[in-house]
Order: C-alpha cells, then sequence, then structure tokens
C-alpha cells in the first residue's frame, strides 16, 4: 500500500537499468510485470500524457534521452507530484554524475540505487533537498573510499590474484 | 564515474553490452553465473571485496532478466560484515533481490536490530532503509519501539529520523496490530513542529498512514496540518533548497493536503478559515508557466488542492471556480492537464451537484475522446458515461458509436459496453436502443458479449410493439453482405421469432426470410447453428397455409443435421423434424416465446467489473491472495459464457416450458456454486457475478436453522429470551463521513428475529450476516461485499465479544477486491445467560475514506431459546417445585403499546418460545416454555407466564421460571425489554430459511431480494 508500488529504469530498446519494489511481488510477478509495461510504455509516442493505466493502477512516466524513468502508484495518486519526484530523481542523479547519460546508469547502477534510498523509502518521498540528498551520497562514498585505502593494498592484491 | 575499483564488474558488464545477441548474451550470463556459483562454495578465502563484487554482479544479472537462484545468502551475510562498503552493499543488494516474505530476512533480523540501536549513523540509516523498503512482520514485531524512539531523539540527526519516520510508516502499514501507537497523537503534533523539512516531509507522511486508520486519534494534528500548508503555500516561507522550481517543498504541500482529507470535517471555524484562504490562494493563484516542471509541481499541489476542496463541502461558489478551472484544464492542449481535468472533473460528478455546468463541456470532452492518446479517451470515455442523463444521452451514445470505428483496439470492450448501457439507461424510444446495439454488433461485434445482445431479445419479447421493427432491421441487417457472427445470432433468433409480423411486405416471405437466414449457415461456427435451427423451425410453424417447398427444403437441412457429430445440434435436428411433422400439434411447442420477468440489467454491472476486473489482476489482488486467509474470496461463481436465458443451448430451449422461466435458469446454475465454501476464488475474468449468491450456500452446520431444535440434553430446564432494547443502536458511527444507507438500527432488529439479511451497507461496502444456531453453538457467516470497482482497502474487523460469548473469528483480508465478496465465519459458543451484545468494529478504506463503525451483532439470548411445547402433566409440577426468587421472578411492566393476545403470542413465538395453549384457565394469561442452551446450564426448560388485564392492555404481569437464577434475571429483563421497545415493529417469525428469487445483478438488489 505504498503511494509508490515501484520504481522501473528501463531503456529504450527494452533493457532494465534499474527496479526497486515497495510493494510486494514475487520474482514471477515481477518478471511480469517489466515485460508487460515495456510493452504498453515504450510503445507511447510523444507528445503524450505521462500517464498510462494499467491494471487498475496508474503508472507515472517521462523519457529522458533514451531512458524511460515510470513509477506505479494508486489510482487515486496524485500523478504530477510523482512525475517531479522522477524529475527531481534524475536531476540529482545529474548533480551526482554531472550531466548523466545512459551509460552512467548502467557501469554505475549502484550508484543509481544508493541515490534512489535517499529519494524514497517504503515508496514515500524522503527528501526534497537536492544538496541534502547529493552530501549524504557524497558522505557514503567517502567511508567507501577510506575504507579501501585502511584495508591496503595487500588484499586488493590478494583479491586481484583470487578473481 | 569511475567505478571504486571494481574492475571486474565492469568489465563483466562490458562484455554483456557487446554481446551481438541475445544468445551469447546468456552464454556469458551463464558462465558468470557459474563462476559465481564456484566462488561462493568455496567460501573460505573470498575476501569480503570479492563477495561484494559478485554480490553486485548477481544484482546486475537479476536486473537483466535472468534467474538469479542462489547467493542471497551471501547477499544477506554481508550484512553483518565490519566494514562499511562491505556491509552496504549487502543491504542494498538484499532489500533488491528478496521480498519481504524470503526466510533468509529472518536471520538479518539481529544483525539489523543491532545497527539501528547502535552508535553509527551510516549503519543506522543503511538498516533502516532495508526495513523500510521491504520489512515484514517480524521486523515490526522485533524494531517497532526501537525505530519509534529514534524518530524522538534529541541526539539523532535528521537524516536519520527521517528515514526512522518512514520506516515506522512501513512497519505500520504492513501490521498495524503490532506496532504500538498508543500516545503518538502527541508526539505526531510534536513532529509536526519540526523545522528540517526532510523530517517534517517524512512525519507527514506517517501522519497521513496513522491517521487514516484512525483519525479521532490525531485531531490535535490538524490544525498544525493547516499551518504547515498555510506557511508553504500562501506565506513560502521555507529555506531555499527546500523549494522546486520556486515553489515551496510541492510535495510536503500535497502530503498536507492529503493527511486533511483524511479527517471527516474540519469543526474549528478558525482552521476552517484559514483553510480556505490558503486553498482560494491555490485555486485562484495557479498560473500556466513555461517551464514544465514548474508548471507539474504547481499543478500537483492544485489537483490536490482541488481533491480537499470537494472533501470539504465546499461553497458552492468555490466549487464553481473548481469546475470553472477544471473546464478550463479540458481545452488545453497540454495533455497532462487535461488528463488530470477530465479525471477530476470526473470525480467532480460523483462528490457534488455540478452536473448541469459539467454538461456545458460536453463538445469539448467530446473532442479529447477522439484524442490518439489513448490514457486521454479513457478519461472523457469515463466523464461521459458518469455525465449521461436522458437529456444528452442520444447526442453521447451517437458520439461512442461513431468513436468505435476509429477508437483503438483495446478500447473497444468497454466502450461498447458503456454504449450498450447508456443506450439501455436512457432510450427515448425501445427503437432507437435496438438500433444502437444493432449497431454496435455490426461495429464491434467482437467485442460484444452475449449478455448485450441477450438483453435486446429480452427487450424485444416483452415489447410489443418493438418486435415487427426489430424484425424489420433485423432483414435488414442480414441482407448484408459480411455478417457478423453474433449478428447472424441475434437476426437469426428475431426473425425466427418475429419475421411472420413481416409477412406482407415485400421480400419478406417465409422462404425469402429463410433464404436470408440460411446463406449465412455456411459461415457460422457449430455454436451458431442450433440457433439457426430454431429459428427454421419457427418460421415452418408460422408459415401458414403450409408451403410444401419451404417445408421439404427445411427438412433437408433437419435431415443433414439428423447425424451431426454435435449432440446440440443433432438433437435441435432430430427433434425439430420429429416435431414438425406432427402439425398442429407443434403451434402450441413452438408458439412466440413468453415474455421475461422484468429484471435489472446485468450490463451495467457488467460495465464496472470491466474496469475492475483489469484491477484485480494488479498488486492489489496479488496482495490480497498473499494475505494468509481463510476467508472466502468470491467475485464470480459462473462462467461469463454462461446459457443465455433466451436461448439457453442446453435445451430444446424455444419450446415453451417452465424451464425458461429465468428465475429458476438461474438457481439452477446457482447451485454449484455453493460448494465452493472453502475455496477461495478470483476470477476476474468472468464477470457476471451474483456477487452476494453464495449467501445462499450451506455452511458447515447441518440443517436449516429452524430445524435445530432437537436437543438431547433436556434434563435440565431451560430458558428464553429476545433481543436487548438498548443494542438496538449502534454503538458509534457518528463520526464517518460516510453514512450507511441503510437503517442500522432496523436491520439488527431485525436479524434478531431471523438468520440471515444485510446488517449494513453504504456506498460502498456492504455487510450480510448468515447465522445458524444448534443448542449453545452458532455459526455466523459475515459477507463482505465490495459494491465499487475499486478495492476497499485496510480492511480490519475485531470482534468485541461479550464475557459470556466466545467467539472466534478467522482473519480478514486486507483488500477486498473490486466488486468481490469477502466471506468469513464466526464461531460462537455461549457460555452462560446474558443479553449483553457482541460488537463488529469494522473499518476500511476508500480512496481517502477511512469508514470505522461498531455494529452489534444479533448473537442474543434469543438466538439460544429452542420452543419446547410441554404438557399440563409437566408443567406444573415445575412450575411449582421453582418456587420463589431467585429461580422464579415476577415483575408487572406497564408503559406497554396496546397489543392484541394473538400479537403477544406471536411475539413471544418470534423470541423462541412455545405457547402452550388452554394451559392456563384464564384466556387472559399466556403460558410458554423453551430450552435455553449455554455450556452452563446446558439446555435448560424455562417457563413463562403472561398476564393481561384486558380492561388496560399497556400493563401486564410477568412471571418466569427456570433452574438457574440468572437464566431467570436476564430472561425476564429481555422479554420485558422487548416487549417495551416493540413500538410499531412487528417481527417476522423466526428463522424463516431464505427462499431467494433472485433476479438482479445488483449486489445489494440480490441482498434485498434475499431478505424480502
Amino acid at each position: 500500500m505504498s503511494v509508490i508500488h515501484f520504481v522501473l529504469l528501463i531503456s529504450r530498446q527494452g533493457k532494465v537499468r534499474l527496479t526497486k519494489w515497495y510493494s510486494t511481488y514475487s520474482k514471477k510477478e515481477r518478471t511480469k510485470v517489466i515485460r508487460e509495461l515495456s510493452g504498453v510504455i515504450l510503445t507511447r509516442g510523444p507528445k503524450l500524457c505521462n500517464f498510462v493505466e494499467w491494471r487498475g493502477l496508474k503508472v507515472v512516466y517521462k523519457r529522458y534521452a533514451s531512458l524511460y524513468f515510470c513509477m506505479c502508484i494508486d489510482p487515486d495518486g496524485n500523478e504530477l507530484e510523482i512525475l517531479e519526484i522522477i524529475h527531481h530523481y534524475v536531476e540529482v542523479l545529474d548533480r551526482y554524475f554531472g550531466s548523466v547519460c545512459e551509460l552512467d546508469l548502467i557501469y554505475n547502477f549502484h550508484k543509481a540505487y544508493y541515490i534512489l534510498d535517499e529519494i524514497l523509502i517504503s515508496g514515500e518521498f524522503q527528501e526534497p533537498s537536492k544538496r541534502s540528498i547529493v552530501r549524504s551520497v557524497a558522505a557514503q562514498d567517502s567511508l567507501v573510499e577510506t575504507a579501501k585505502e585502511q584495508t591496503g593494498s595487500i588484499s586488493n592484491i590478494l583479491a586481484q590474484a583470487a578473481k | 564515474m569511475a567505478m571504486h575499483g571494481m574492475r571486474g564488474l565492469a568489465i563483466f558488464i562490458s562484455d554483456v553490452r557487446n554481446c551481438q545477441n541475445k544468445e551469447l548474451e546468456r552464454l556469458r550470463v551463464d558462465k558468470e553465473l557459474g563462476n559465481i556459483r564456484n566462488r561462493f562454495k568455496k567460501e573460505k578465502g573470498l575476501t569480503p571485496y570479492a563477495k561484494k563484487k559478485y554480490v553486485w554482479k548477481m544484482l546486475y544479472i537479476y536486473m537483466l532478466g535472468y534467474d538469479v537462484d542462489f547467493g542471497h545468502m551471501e547477499a544477506v551475510s554481508l550484512i553483518s560484515a565490519p566494514k562499511y562498503p562491505e556491509k552496504q552493499v549487502g543491504y542494498i543488494v538484499t532489500s533488491c533481490l528478496l521480498n519481504e516474505n524470503h526466510d533468509f530476512l529472518r536471520l538479518a533480523i539481529n544483525t539489523v536490530r543491532n545497527d539501528i540501536i547502535g552508535r553509527n549513523e551510516t549503519s543506522q540509516c543503511l538498516a533502516l532503509t532495508l526495513v523500510g523498503n521491504i520489512g515484514g512482520r517480524e521486523f515490526a514485531e522485533s524494531l517497532a519501539p526501537d525505530v519509534q524512539k529514534l524518530i524522538l531523539s534529541s541526539s539523532c540527526r535528521p537524516l536519520v529520523r527521517k528515514k526512522a519516520a518512514l520506516c515506522l510508516l512501513r512497519l505500520f502499514r504492513k501490521s498495524p496490530d503490532v506496532v504500538n501507537v498508543d500516545g503518538w497523537a502527541d508526539r505526531m503534533a510534536q513532529l509536526l513542529d519540526e523545522r528540517d523539512l526532510g523530517v517534517l516531509t517524512a512525519s507527514m507522511s506517517l501522519l497521513v498512514s496513522l491517521v487514516s486508520n484512525n483519525h479521532e486519534a490525531y485531531w490535535t494534528c490538524l490544525p498544525k496540518c493547516v499551518k504547515i500548508l498555510e506557511r508553504l503555500a500562501r506565506n513560502q516561507d521555507v529555506p531555499q533548497e527546500y523549494t522546486y522550481y520556486g515553489i515551496p517543498s510541492p510535495w510536503l504541500q500535497v502530503k498536507t493536503m492529503r493527511a486533511l482529507q483524511y479527517f471527516p470535517t474540519i469543526e474549528d471555524p478558525n482552521s476552517r478559515r484559514t483553510l480556505f484562504e490558503v486553498l482560494q490562494h491555490i485555486l485562484m493563484g495557479t498560473d500556466v508557466v513555461k517551464n514544465v516542471n514548474k508548471n507539474n509541481a504547481s499543478h500537483a499541489v492544485l489537483f490536490e488542492a482541488l481533491a480537499l476542496v470537494m472533501h470539504l463541502d465546499a461553497e458552492k461558489e468555490m466549487l464553481s471556480q473548481c469546475v470553472a478551472l477544471l473546464g478550463k484544464f479540458i481545452a488545453v492542449r497540454e495533455p497532462n492537464i487535461r488528463y488530470l481535468g477530465l479525471e477530476n472533473m470526473a470525480r467532480m460528478l460523483i462528490v457534488t451537484d455540478v452536473q448541469e455546468i459539467i454538461k456545458r463541456h460536453q463538445a469539448q470532452i467530446i473532442t479529447s475522446l477522439k484524442d490518439p492518446d489513448i490514457s486521454i479517451c479513457r478519461r472523457a470515455l469515463d466523464l461521459l458515461y458518469g455525465m449521461c442523463d436522458v437529456t444528452n444521452a442520444k447526442d453521447i451514445v451517437e458520439e461512442l458509436l461513431q468513436y468505435l470505428s476509429s477508437a483503438d483496439f483495446t478500447m473497444l470492450e468497454e466502450l461498447s459496453l458503456k454504449a450498450a448501457i447508456l443506450a439501455e439507461k436512457f432510450a427515448p424510444d425501445l427503437s432507437w436502443y435496438v438500433d444502437v446495439i444493432l449497431q454496435l454488433i455490426e461495429k464491434a461485434g467482437d467485442f460484444i458479449s452475449d449478455d448485450i445482445w441477450f438483453r435486446v431479445v429480452q427487450f424485444v419479447t416483452n415489447n410489443d410493439d418493438l418486435q415487427t421493427y426489430a424484425a424489420a432491421k433485423a432483414k435488414e441487417y442480414l441482407d448484408k453482405p459480411a455478417v457478423h457472427e453474433k449478428m447472424v445470432k441475434v437476426c437469426a433468433y428475431i426473425l425466427g421469432e418475429y419475421s411472420h409480423l413481416l409477412a406482407r411486405r415485400p421480400g419478406c416471405t417465409p422462404k425469402e426470410i429463410f433464404s436470408i437466414i440460411h446463406e449465412k449457415l455456411p459461415t457460422v461456427r457449430t455454436t451458431t447453428i442450433p440457433i439457426l435451427l430454431s429459428a427454421y423451425a419457427k418460421i415452418l410453424i408460422h408459415t401458414q397455409p403450409p408451403d410444401q417447398v419451404l417445408r421439404n427444403q427445411i427438412w433437408a437441412v433437419f435431415t443433414k443435421y439428423e447425424s451431426c457429430i454435435d449432440a446440440e445440434i443433432q438433437q435441435r435436428a432430430v427433434e425439430y423434424f420429429a416435431l414438425s411433422r406432427k402439425g398442429a400439434a407443434l403451434m402450441d411447442i413452438l408458439a412466440e416465446m413468453p415474455k421475461f420477468p422484468e429484471r435489472q440489467s446485468s450490463l451495467i454491472k457488467k460495465a464496472e467489473d470491466a474496469e475492475g476486473g483489469t484491477a484485480e489482476q494488479s498488486a492489489i489482488k496479488l496482495r490480497a491472495q498473499q494475505q494468509p486467509s481463510n476467508a472466502l474470496v468470491v467475485t464470480n461463481q459462473h462462467p461469463a459464457n454462461r446459457a443465455p436465458p433466451p436461448v439457453s443451448v442446453g435445451q430444446l430451449s424455444l419450446v415453451k416450458a417452465p424451464s425458461m422461466d429465468d428465475t429458476e435458469d438461474h438457481s439452477i446454475e446457482r447451485a454449484p456454486s455453493q460448494e465452493n465454501v472453502n475455496i477461495s476464488k478470483v476470477d476476474p475474468q468472468a464477470p457476471s457475478a451474483d456477487l452476494l449468491s453464495d449467501l445462499l450456500g450451506p455452511l458447515a452446520i447441518e440443517g436449516p436453522p429452524g430445524a435445530a431444535v432437537q436437543y438431547e440434553h433436556n434434563a435440565t430446564p431451560g430458558l428464553d429470551s429476545g433481543p436487548d432494547a438498548s443494542a438496538i443502536v449502534p454503538v458509534a458511527e457518528e463520526t464517518n463521513t460516510i453514512q450507511p444507507i441503510v437503517n442500522i438500527a432496523e436491520r439488527f432488529r431485525a436479524l434478531c428475529f431471523k438468520d440471515s439479511g444485510i446488517l449494513y451497507e453504504d456506498p460502498y461496502i456492504q455487510i450480510g450476516i448468515k447465522a445458524e444456531w444448534r443448542a449453545h453453538h452458532g455459526r455466523l457467516a459475515l459477507f463482505l461485499g465490495n459494491k465499487n470497482t475499486s478495492p476497499l482497502i485496510s480492511v480490519q474487523a475485531l470482534i468485541l465479544p461479550p464475557a459470556h460469548l466466545k467467539m472466534e473469528l478467522s482473519s480478514v483480508p486486507d483488500t477486498i477486491p473490486p466488486r468481490a465478496q469477502v466471506q468469513f465465519p464466526l464461531e460462537v459458543v455461549n457460555l452462560q445467560p446474558s443479553r449483553d451484545v457482541a460488537v463488529l468494529d469494522f473499518s476500511y478504506k476508500f480512496g481517502t475514506n477511512k469508514v470505522n463503525i461498531k455494529l452489534h451483532l444479533p448473537a442474543l439470548l434469543n438466538k439460544f431459546l429452542q420452543p419446547i411445547s410441554v404438557s399440563t402433566e409437566e408443567f406444573f409440577p415445575q412450575w411449582r417445585s421453582l418456587a420463589g426468587p431467585p429461580l422464579k421472578l415476577q415483575e408487572v411492566v406497564r408503559g406497554l403499546r396496546p397489543m392484541a393476545l394473538t400479537e403477544m403470542e406471536n411475539l413471544l413465538h418470534s423470541f423462541g418460545l412455545m405457547i402452550s395453549q388452554g394451559l392456563d384457565p384464564n384466556p387472559n394469561n399466556l403460558v410458554a416454555s423453551t430450552i435455553f442452551c449455554s455450556e452452563k446450564t446446558h439446555g435448560m426448560l424455562c417457563l413463562v407466564r403472561i398476564e393481561t388485564d384486558p380492561a388496560d392492555r399497556t400493563q401486564l404481569r410477568m412471571t418466569l421460571a427456570s433452574g438457574d437464577p440468572t437464566l431467570t434475571f436476564e430472561l425476564k429483563e429481555f422479554i420485558k425489554e422487548q416487549l417495551v421497545s416493540i413500538t410499531t415493529v412487528t417481527p417476522a417469525p423466526p428463522a424463516a430459511p431464505p427462499t431467494p428469487q433472485i433476479l438482479s445483478s445488483d449486489p445489494a438488489a440480490l441482498l434485498a431480494g434475499l431478505l424480502s
């Protein structure tokens, strides 16, 4: 019963770039949802509205370059609010990566997840301030960096050897 | 941006991207999965770094759509890694790969808890995020108090507190019974003073959830919400980083207005005035600007304000402003705003009395119907459907018909169904209705359900004036070259019945009609042939004087199909052939069909199901199914294509026979459904359900309720009783905005004297009850029927039993799917005599409306009474042995409504008392007996004597006796209360088994029929 049931990032070719499920879906249902929605959304022409009615729910989506950002909500949800959550997310990604493009999100898909976790929890909007989000993600990054330095090169070498 | 040294991952991603085709990709992925599996097997020597890398690869592969059925354990185990980088990966990957039902999550609870209560802020954040995203019941059980502490902690930074607030929100939503929110009204009020807007936003979301569950507790938060809204929307008083394209956090504004919609009204005049000022400001001050995002954000706020205005019973003037705004919106080019304009206008229709103003926009709405964007078409169709009435039906339906030829494929079914319904509901004359349906079949035959053409046949059959017209039209359509098979069916049927009415017209001789129909025979499927054969038989008998040539032609057809492999066709061919050789005797059998009994349209419900049907396949339904519940969810128990009323293929249906009677037809079909009592079944594909049909199904206790009198423990004397007068008033429902549409008190009273019927009904839900009583046991079944096309959510039912009843309610699912009915059994054991009444505390949510009702359950003393007749020889020794108080009590009751002795006899009888005629020598006195059953008293005989005064019927003296003092007292009080409370109500005889003759498909009408 989250405000947002799930978030999907799908490329124009139908490749999934991110999925996040706030309502409970089994593995099978997840696959089905992705397949169906890709079919519905990728075939929609330009200049149409950003909302699709689907199985009694509503999907708010927006295309940014080659990527479709989709969020699924209840039919009585506030569509425009969700549309701007999408944009907010994109703006944060943009600020973090600097002119974000699909490739960034492919190779750094884990970052896309970190950042999303700073924007949504439980399918609810968490933080309106871009600055605060970027700050918090940067803090996490620096923790990772510090840990790496501490681990020292030996374990890194070991890790490479183990590969 | 560089990866954090995870070269292996980057290489793998590149490899996958470079794969030329899907096959190569699969090979590469399989290779990697094999590699990861091997690594994980030899866990020793796997550094945390390597583990982290493999876990990321797993997530990536999973995202590509491949099955990753191993390694979940490794992901979960990283959560307890000592270092942040691994821990972070563990948390994030776990919350992506697993859902709340996964067993492995349980293993992590302790670690997660340690992270939450630990001092490390970053770990706290990770843990709260995981629980907030996938935490289930067990997390709620072990973590909720810790999370609650964090929200309020003064030593935590906003970063942690906002996550804690949303985490608690999830736990509360998932398990409101586990998370203790006593005293949270004050804490929420305190949180609403929060200066950090991140925390405030999260808190507002939490508030929405809490208020939706129990708005009464959070009244104190209401003025604060108004203040926040005023501060944001009006005073624009927020730090720069919390504005979005110059708008003070639109999300917080929207959330705040959502929260306000969960309060039924706003009574405090100051808050109300301020709020309306702010709303007015939003409504009037929102301009269309060039920047898309700014526009979206400001309109998100505006549309939420509109919803709030509709909710608040605003002044007419303000509502007109809203309609005017919406009128503007539906005329703009920008698709989002137009979509929302249409959507909200349709909502407006339901909420307020503005239909006339909306009708002025009809032309504009029709333009949107033809929009290339199917989302917009859907909204326009919905709105047109909602605003249609007798004044504009013709225009609207004709627009819909016209649109049929160009509409998107996926809309045709809904479109044609809606057109059919509107045509039926608002037809200015019936010939127009026939025209519309025939056009629908012509243009969208594939999407016309059988119900639609059955319905037109019904109308034609029942209206003599219409028959000639319909026959002429049918001939016209069949004359066309390519005719849809459904058209063949309906036209053949009509021509078979009524073509003789056209006999004098050119081209309409029986022979010509036959050949028009027969031409189509090679083009139709075997399911249609029986209808054609029936038509031939009918044409044959209507041909007077008989036409030898035609007869031979038709007989040739019958002979041809005599050996048809399809049993139905064969039977008809053989029988029609035999019948038609009998000459005049045939006339009777093949005469015109009798009129159908009047009934409501099944189409209307079907339309709603068409919308609801899609919803049912959604997450909501899936979740409803996941809920462990032994409740019964039934949306439909009939196959959608069940035998049509007029042309039932299973029988020789053109024969005038009682089996064609529709009522019977239905009840026969309903019978098998009764076996489904323990099977949970949701079948969205078959929407023509009789929602409440299973009310007719037997419960587990055998035997009709009235017959359960044979009680073996007649060693001890028993008692008798009736309903409690004080129980007649519903306990509490005054705060709901949703008002019941039945008189609850009356319903309860009626149910005191019978065992099935409606307990409660409002615009969204209907609660029916069916009970069976046997000795001191009772078995009730509550039926919750969702009357709408949206699901009812947050459904909760609690039984508050009085001390003397043991009641066990099976769990109730959280969601009732659209148009579905949920049944749950309730076992009752009567421990001892008492007049107290059990209460059902029931709540649900519909959209933003939260409804909580407390209803008395008709499990009263009298339900445990079994009338027994006692002879003079048995009565007097008993009566004398129970001498004086406390076993025998006497009381004079005054102030009664005068009633005749026979009326009083009936009344006592309805309580479950058996009147012993002539036992008392005085004809003005009544003596009655009954057995009362409870665990404590077993079956105990109760004796009653009522002495009336023929001179003053407003008073009487009542004497009660039984072997148990409590029983004597309770029963005496019970009867007294009943006598006093009876003013105008005449109770029905007890425990009349339902004998339903239900024709309608509307659940409310269904149940009403059942009760009549």
